[in-house]
């Protein structure tokens, strides 16, 4: 039985408690405390009071709404698409007997070629050059319509462009824990079910899935909270003036309210963290309940 | 259902860098399990009874040779149609299922006319429940059980859907020794009120010796003898089985067989009349020493060990294989302190003869006997 209270084991603990410290939890009461601090001036450091007032700025900021609903929009549409697509790549992979020893040495290729390859990939998909208007103009096109700029053109192109990124982005590491999570089902309840003349969907839902299911969740989660810190991948596609482009995030928010041309407001900017922080753990916390039911370990 | 092996074989192939390799798990199988008995598969590790008793499920296909459930050929018949239970030796039940999901799941697959209303389900799961005793663990999750009671949720799955035949592969090697014994009873107990042929699989001679109708033993890929448990301890068809079944096992010398006696080394222990002169194998069942003053084999005495009810001598001698022999003596017989030698006279019944060369039993004229 573990010992409770074992002072060595709190020494052990101790760097990591340290860093943890010093780099997670100090910022994160920082961050806090600034959320609360009214009319905070970044030269005198100094503020005229505490309260809600930030908050009521932020949440009545349109840019940050925007931000907001381009920030859910993401969620909503890449977290159970790219779930769900590498879950069903993962299972046509690992039905190929060739392919399943192959898989550790295979699917980590495209996992770290990723960043060049998938910038190479969408110049040839999206991008506008004075030669082309895109692979995916010339398919649109042959269905009759107009070319449409996806860089800087209407909302829902952007958007789509954004999505379709994202996916693509987190689909190698998705495939890859999904495929070792396949490879590590016993296959004695496959044998068992065979012998049993288990039809092949019905071993996929009542014997794959709830064997995996641990993964999935795992998916799900970080999936959300990937979505939800989204930033980069915004920025890569449209440049850093995100709010006239439409395109903002909640933490590119965050950061334009610190950095950007607007920036210098890190009391806004704490409070938008804060939101977002409270989203999350909404989110999660649903996650975490529904979980309970259809996740087994 | 009575099931029928003509030539089965089953080779393996294997490509291991870049040569091929091929394994005979299976080498020529030609017999007959007749209908409602209970038959142990026997034989060393890597013998190849996992691949036979998969060959009858279905979940290998033979490279060539025929299998037959009664009249009916099932070589080409895939798994799901042949109507079988088998219990595997992980047990194989589903971790995220309860007892009775786990049992109920086989029926959940019948389709078209053979499917059954939940309730009937229900009924039939917990009636194999019952059969097999888990029937008030039904809504526990396998993690929650006992070994044997996995074990025992694996039979009930696999008796279930009213198996054709119920196939068990190393069902007691999970379990401890005091398990492995009740759980063994418990085998035999539910072949025999189901009355489903079964065949089960294992590497313990006395295992398959204490519950099988037949035992089947085995050595690389081959069969080596088959039938009743007693009578093939009495009477093995050649070395290898003689030294694979019996606990203490047979002692084994060098003997030679010399104008119809059987001498071992120089002892010239009975007469074997019949048999020409060679040289041979013989084994000697640790229960047929006798302690003689007189007797023909002259050995070194070693220790002596009291087990119970009997005596255990371990003992050398010049043509023995291996380090020492040991005798299974009543108690009460004396061995004189401080003896350097004992001799033996032999119950010839327990003694085996074998060719030196094939190593298959010789048996010679028994009547004949004396020293
Ligand atoms: N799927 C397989 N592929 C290649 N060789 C196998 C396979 N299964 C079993 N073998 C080989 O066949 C032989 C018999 O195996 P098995 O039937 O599992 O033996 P046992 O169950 O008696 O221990 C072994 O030499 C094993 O290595
Ligand atoms: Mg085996």
């Amino acid at each position: 039985m573990m010992e409770r209270n074992n002072p060595k084991g709190w020494l052990y603990l101790l760097p990591a408690m340290l860093f943890l410290g010093v780099f997670m939890v100090y910022p994160l009461i920082d961050v806090f405390i600034y959320s609360f601090e009214q009319g905070f001036n970044f030269a005198s450091q100094s503020y005229d009071g505490v309260g809600m007032r930030n908050y009521s700025f932020v949440l009545r900021d349109p840019y940050f709404l925007q931000a907001v609903k381009n920030t859910f929009i993401l969620v909503i549409f890449t977290v159970p698409i790219s779930t769900g697509l590498a879950l069903l790549i993962s299972v046509g992979l690992s039905s190929i007997k060739a392919v399943r020893h192959l898989y550790q040495t295979l699917y980590f290729l495209p996992y770290v070629t990723n960043t060049l390859a998938v910038g190479l990939v969408f110049m040839i998909l999206f991008k506008k050059t004075p030669y082309t208007d895109g692979l995916a103009n010339l398919i649109i096109g042959w269905f009759g319509a107009g070319p449409v700029d996806f860089i800087d053109g209407p909302y829902w192109a952007k958007m789509f462009v954004l999505c379709f990124y994202t996916v693509w982005v987190v689909m190698p590491f998705k495939i890859l824990i999904l495929t070792s999570a396949l490879a590590s089902v016993d296959e004695g309840y496959y044998k068992a079910a065979q012998v049993d003349g288990t039809r092949k969907i019905r071993v996929f839902t009542r014997i794959t899935l709830p064997m995996i299911s641990p993964t999935i969740f795992y998916l799900i989660i970080t999936g959300f909270i990937g979505a939800f810190k989204a930033y980069s991948d915004a920025v890569a596609l449209f440049g850093t003036d995100l709010n006239a482009a439409e395109m903002n995030t909640i933490v590119g928010y965050v950061y334009d309210m610190l950095y950007g041309s607007s920036g210098g407001y890190p009391s806004y900017a704490s409070a938008a963290a804060i939101i977002l922080f409270l989203i999350v753990l909404t989110i999660t916390c649903i996650n975490l309940l529904i979980s309970k039911k259809h996740v087994h370990y | 259902m009575r099931i029928l092996f003509d030539e089965l074989t089953k080779v393996f192939t294997d490509k291991k860098r870049g040569k091929k390799e091929s394994v005979v798990a299976v080498d020529h199988f030609s017999f007959e399990i007749p209908d409602g008995q209970l038959i142990g598969l026997l034989g060393p590790s890597g013998c190849g009874k996992s691949t036979a008793l998969h060959l009858i499920s279905g979940l290998h296909t033979p490279t060539s040779g025929r299998i037959y459930f009664g009249d009916e050929d099932m070589t080409d018949v895939p798994v799901e149609k042949r109507e079988v239970g088998v219990v595997f030796q992980n047990y194989a039940l589903y971790p995220h299922l309860s007892v009775l999901e786990n049992i109920m799941f086989p029926l959940d697959n019948l389709e078209g006319n053979k499917r059954i209303s939940p309730n009937e389900m229900r009924s039939r799961a917990r009636a194999a429940a019952k059969l097999v005793q888990i029937d008030e663990l039904e809504s526990r999750r396998p993690k929650e059980l006992s070994g044997g009671q996995q074990q025992r949720v694996a039979i009930a799955r696999a008796l279930v859907k009213q198996p054709r035949v119920l196939l068990l592969d190393e069902p007691l090697s999970n379990l401890d020794a005091r398990l492995r014994l009740q759980t063994r009873e418990e085998i035999r107990r539910i072949q025999k009120g189901t009355g489903v042929t079964t065949i089960f699989v294992t590497h313990d001679q006395e295992e398959a010796m204490s519950i099988s109708d037949q035992i089947v033993v085995m050595q690389s890929g081959r069969v080596q003898q088959i039938g009743k448990p007693q009578w093939v301890y009495d009477f093995p068809a050649n070395l290898f089985v003689a030294k694979f079944l019996g606990t203490p096992p047979i002692n084994v010398f060098r003997g030679s067989i010399r104008g119809g006696r059987l001498f071992i080394g120089k002892d010239d222990v009975f007469a074997a009349p019949g048999l020409s002169d060679q040289e041979v194998w013989v084994g000697i069942r640790p229960e047929g020493f006798i302690l003689d003053e007189q007797g023909p084999l002259r050995c070194t005495f070693q220790s002596l060990e009291m087990m119970g009810r009997d005596i255990s001598v371990m003992a050398g001698h010049v043509a023995l294989e291996g380090e020492r022999l040991q005798a299974l003596l009543e108690a009460g017989s004396g061995i004189p302190a401080g003896a350097a030698q004992v001799n033996f006279s032999l119950k010839p019944d327990k003694v085996h003869v074998f060719s030196r060369d094939t190593q298959v039993r010789l048996d010679w004229q028994k009547g004949g006997m004396g020293k």
